[in-house]
């Protein structure tokens, strides 16, 4: 509680002090001992003045203020009309009075404000703390001595030091040291991370064991620490579809709901000859009532929490809207590589020849290939344990789309696929793998053949699974691989639709072709890698970006950015959109229900100012607590 | 021009509303957001009348919530 709030607390203690004492006064004490008759009623007034003003004198002096600038619906003045009404009701003779009233409403609307101002402070501040990862200072070699100096300071090419247990300051690339890196505060992942020299490193991660030498990279304001801050604090800035309805419906209300108080407290004693105090107070209970603080707070609230819960898992997401939006997300679209499958080429099968040793057959392979730096060529080298003779190979003829011509110790060596074995006069058989199939021949004869293929990644099959939990209706791979490598891929992952021999232009096309039949609620979501899948992420209803790490394009282009290449959080992301929408709801259900119940019977004459009193603050204190429940992931958390 | 600005004492989300709407009201300004939960607020607005719009938002501030501040 900060200084201001604290005085607030202690003015209204002791005016609930004084009105406790005032009121125990008044209901224990005959009063009619002390003056005569018709004068108690007066001294009650004077009596439960003294907790009133001490308790409202700043709404009261606001209201008068703010009514000099034609503020009509201002709650202060608002506030103050119904509690001064409700004293006002002493000059209707035939009236119980309602000073106690009056005084409590005052006091409750007090205590409500004040807890509404802690609350959204704390929660304000809880998210900041989330988000506490801006380092304060790096370590720079001056001297042969380290200085500390504020990170925006530190320039591209500079070599920072950073000691265990401080936070990397900016993003580079390691030059000396071996160390492992906490990057949960920025991915939520908990596993540390290794890093030794040449490891790129990024803002935001804790160093853990070692010290690291580190070459800067990017400047502080470009760097990943900042970057996220400012994504994280603009998100709020686009503002949902709820949230702006709410805007609206609450510029609305106010006037509305004064109008017909006005009306109720005017006509029917004017016209119809009913009794003032009766529907004078009716009137003041619609005013109590009048303020539409608890939507306008906990909507925005709701999805700032949700937001800053989020970036605690590594789930960047740059507005409400997209939360509101990925909530709605019936399909799924994913690219494959890189996104379900790592995107990088692994031999994951050597079927040699009867006689022919696989280890031989590698070695010719990775041989013929030696010059080659296409994706299939380096997992084979990869894949070979030896080293590559390079004198031992001649005349390399590679064609596109084929394969390689060599000779390897003067003996003519074919690598490539079956259109390169059929050209050759080979006779080759297939292989009943999906992948790639690298087939090999030496001197004419069939000597076997290598797969190879994009490996599956290790929660792709789960994350799908939990798609489908989380209530997503279709989920859809794309890619430009061959129409069988695809469909094993889908079939073990348990995706319902796939596209394959897509080039990247068809993409958005599918993408186009499936927008098209999704449901007129329901939104689709594409998850891609960030590389080259720009417009089909700027297409999509919602486009998510993962492993972004460092990754600007993928940052600059998507909705949402997974900072961790893990496909399961894709499901995380949905569930805590869904958690934060069905939280907005029922704070907007709740509070229109109670506010217009309390109306409707205020508007009869079956309400008192205690439950108008209930539905202004004790609505906005409830909705307040639910929307904090949106800052909660914990849930999520494996 | 685009300009963000920190808020002092912002404490009602409902005047907060009310201050976007009149500020987006002003001339020269195209878009502006008050945010209650960061306490900013951002402005797009004419480059050369800056200033001038700047003293309007002010005013237009003062009248919903006279105990905020626009640290400019």
């Amino acid at each position: 509680m900060n200084t201001k709030q604290k005085r607030t607390l202690v003015r209204i203690v002791v005016a609930i002090v004084l009105f406790v004492g005032v009121y125990a006064t008044t209901e224990l004490l005959p009063l009619n001992t002390l003056v005569s008759e018709p004068n108690t009623i007066y001294l009650e007034f004077v009596l439960f003045l003294i907790p009133y003003i001490l308790a409202g004198y700043d709404v009261l002096w606001r209201a008068v203020r703010n009514i000099g600038h034609g503020q009509v619906f201002d709650e202060n003045f608002l506030m103050s009309i119904a509690t001064v009404g409700a004293f006002a009701l002493v000059l209707f003779p035939d009236t119980d009075p309602h000073f106690a009233e009056g005084a409590a409403v005052m006091l409750f609307y007090q205590v409500g404000e004040l807890f509404q101002d802690y609350a959204v402070d704390r929660s304000r501040k809880s998210i900041a703390e989330m988000m506490d990862i801006a380092p304060d200072y790096a370590n720079i070699m001056k001297d042969g001595a380290l200085v500390k100096v504020d990170p925006y300071d530190v320039a591209v090419g500079d070599e920072i030091v950073v000691q265990p247990g401080e936070r990397i300051p900016l993003d580079g690339i390691v030059l000396e040291g071996t160390s492992q890196l906490d990057t949960a505060a920025l991915t939520g992942e908990s596993v540390p991370r290794h890093v030794d020299s040449g490891s790129e490193v990024i803002s935001g991660c804790v160093n853990l064991t070692g010290v690291l030498t580190i070459n800067v990279t990017k400047p502080f304001g470009e760097s990943t620490v900042s970057r996220i801050l400012e994504l994280v604090e603009n998100a709020s800035e686009k503002k949902a579809r709820t949230e702006n309805f709410i805007t609206r419906f609450a510029r609305y209300y106010t006037p509305v709901v004064v109008g017909v108080a006005l009306l109720l407290a005017l006509v029917p004693p004017l016209l119809f000859a009913q009794s003032w105090s009766d529907w004078v107070q009716r009137g003041l209970i619609f005013l109590v009532v009048s303020c539409p603080c608890a939507l306008v707070i906990s909507v925005p609230l709701s999805f700032f929490g949700g937001i800053g819960g989020a970036s605690r898992l590594g789930i960047l997401v740059k507005g409400s809207n997209y939360l509101e939006t990925l909530a709605h997300s019936e399909t799924v679209v994913f690219d494959k590589t890189g996104t379900l499958t790592d995107g990088t080429f692994n031999v994951v099968a050597v079927h040699p020849e009867a006689d022919v040793d696989p280890d031989w057959l590698l070695s010719v392979a990775a041989h013929a290939e030696a010059y080659s730096n296409h994706p299939i060529a380096l997992s084979i080298k990869e894949a070979y344990s030896g080293t590559i003779d390079q004198k031992r190979i001649q005349q390399v003829e590679e064609t596109g789309g084929h394969g390689v011509r060599a000779l390897l110790d003067e003996r003519v060596v074919l690598v490539g696929n079956d259109k390169l074995m059929s050209e050759g006069g080979i006779s080759y058989h297939d292989c009943d793998l999906t992948g790639t199939i690298l087939h090999v021949s030496l001197d004419g004869v069939y000597s076997g053949h290598i797969v190879i293929a994009d490996v599956v990644k290790e929660d792709a099959a789960a994350a799908i699974a939990d798609l489908h939990a989380a209530g997503v209706k279709k989920t859809v791979m794309l890619t430009g691989d061959r129409q069988e490598v695809a469909a094993a891929v889908a079939h073990k992952l348990g995706i319902d639709e796939f596209r394959a021999q897509l080039l990247p232009q068809d993409k958005v096309e599918e993408v186009e072709k499936l927008l098209s039949t999704t449901s007129e609620k329901g939104k689709l979501a594409f998850v891609g890698d960030g590389i080259n899948d720009a417009p089909v992420l700027t297409r999509a209803d919602i486009g998510i970006a993962m492993g972004a790490m460092g990754s600007d394009a993928a940052i600059e282009a998507a909705d949402i950015v997974l900072m961790d290449d893990k496909p399961s959080n894709i499901a995380k992301a949905i569930r805590i959109a869904r958690k934060t929408m069905s939280i907005v709801h029922q704070n907007i259900v709740f509070a229109l229900v109670i506010k217009f119940a309390v109306l409707i019977l205020a508007a009869v004459g079956l309400a008192n100012m205690w439950m108008a009193v209930f539905a202004d603050v004790g609505v906005a204190i409830l909705a307040i607590l639910n929307a904090m429940r949106c800052m909660n992931v914990k849930q999520f958390r494996d | 021009m685009h300009r963000v600005f920190k808020l002092q004492d912002l404490d009602c989300a409902n005047c907060a509303a009310k201050m976007e709407h009149s500020i987006n009201k002003i001339e020269g300004v195209s878009s502006a957001r008050m945010n209650f939960m960061t306490q900013k607020l951002t402005i797009d607005a004419d480059d050369e009348r800056f200033d001038e719009i700047m003293d309007q938002v002010v005013i237009a501030c003062k009248k919903v919530e006279p105990d905020m501040i626009i640290l400019r």
